[in-house]
Parts: structure tokens; C-alpha cells; sequence
């Protein structure tokens, strides 16, 4: 039952990861593919989650921490570029 | 261990759920505002949910109550708001409320 509903998991998060594709490939403006691009991480991190479930180890939790943490990081960065034209004044 | 299985499965597709639902927000919307609500409020409750289905999955294998993937959801309840505020800081500086126009047809 497990196997199932991790299949149908991975199905439903791929269908997401690729409407979230489309928007950052022609999102009219610099901001919508950043949002896309910040969306992507965090499926990332759902992903890795399903993985680890998957094969049942505990291995892929620190690479789901790290990729939440350079998601915001990165979200940030760009965002503050765009607001100030710098990312530290 | 079926009660637990039922329990990993349901939270599991919730939050597949709920992240489909955030892309699809993020892919239907017409203007950037209405964009930024959909992924910030559903994809931190599925990715959230799936976490706790993670957390219940390696409690149940042996060794002990594991709490870390709680973690994830905590940093993420945390950092999306923010997220989502200098983006939407961002899009107010590049005056994306003033053209009011929609997307071209698809």
C-alpha cells in the first residue's frame, strides 16, 4: 500500500515540477520566474522526502535541509538584486 | 503497522496534493499578485504534511521517535513568508500593479 501511494506521490509532484517549468520558461516577467524557480526548490525538497521514503533510508533528509536552505537563499538574493540593484549595500 | 501505512499514505498524497494544487495556482493565475498566493500557502502545507509522513514513516522503523524532518517544515513556515515578501517587494518596485493588462491567450 506504501509503494502505491509513494508511486502516486512522485506522479502528482512530476505533474507539478512540470506546470512549474512551463511558468518559468515563459513567465511574462523576472519575478514570476523566480517565483517558478522557488517552487522548484521546494518540489525538490518534497522529492527528496519521497526518495528517502522510498528507499527507506535516512541518508536524504541532510540533502533536503540543504536544498530548502540555498532555495530561500537564492530567492532572496535575486529578489533584493532586483528591488536595489545590489545584494549587499 | 496497517493503521501506521494508512496514516503514512494519507498525508503523503495530501501534501502531493497540495503541491499539484500550488503549480497549478502558479500556472493558471493572470496576474503576478494572484501567482504569489497560490505556491506560498500550498506548497509549505504539502511539502509540511509530507515531512510529517516522513517523520511517522522513521519512527516507526526501530529506532526511536526520529523528530529531524520536523525541522524542514519549521524552516519552511519560517523562510516562505519572507520569500514571498521580497518577491512580492520586487514586484511593487517594478511597478507590476500599474499595467493591469492579462497574459496573452495560450
Amino acid at each position: 500500500m506504501l509503494n502505491i501511494a509513494v508511486i502516486i506521490a512522485f506522479t502528482l509532484i512530476v505533474i507539478a515540477q512540470v506546470l512549474n517549468l512551463y511558468r518559468l520558461f515563459n513567465g511574462p516577467s523576472l519575478p514570476d520566474r523566480i517565483l517558478a524557480l522557488d517552487n522548484m526548490y521546494i518540489d525538490a525538497i518534497a522529492l527528496f522526502i519521497l526518495v528517502g521514503i522510498h528507499f527507506s533510508s535516512k541518508a536524504y533528509f541532510e540533502a533536503a535541509l540543504i536544498i530548502a536552505v540555498m532555495g530561500f537563499i537564492s530567492t532572496v538574493a535575486t529578489s533584493k538584486y532586483l528591488t536595489r540593484g545590489d545584494i549587499l549595500e | 503497522m496497517v493503521v501506521v501505512e494508512c496514516i503514512i499514505s494519507f498525508f503523503l498524497i495530501l501534501g502531493a496534493f497540495f503541491a499539484l494544487t500550488g503549480s497549478i495556482g502558479l500556472y493558471r493565475m493572470t496576474n503576478f499578485f494572484t501567482r504569489l498566493h497560490g505556491p506560498t500557502k500550498a506548497t509549505t502545507l504539502g511539502v509540511g504534511s509530507m515531512a510529517l509522513a516522513s517523520a511517522v514513516y522513521f519512527s516507526f522503523q526501530g529506532n526511536g521517535i526520529s523528530l529531524h524532518e520536523v525541522l524542514i517544515t519549521l524552516f519552511l513556515f519560517i523562510t516562505a513568508p519572507v520569500s514571498a515578501h521580497f518577491l512580492a517587494k520586487a514586484a511593487l518596485h517594478l511597478r507590476m500593479h500599474k499595467n493591469t493588462e492579462a497574459l496573452p491567450p495560450r
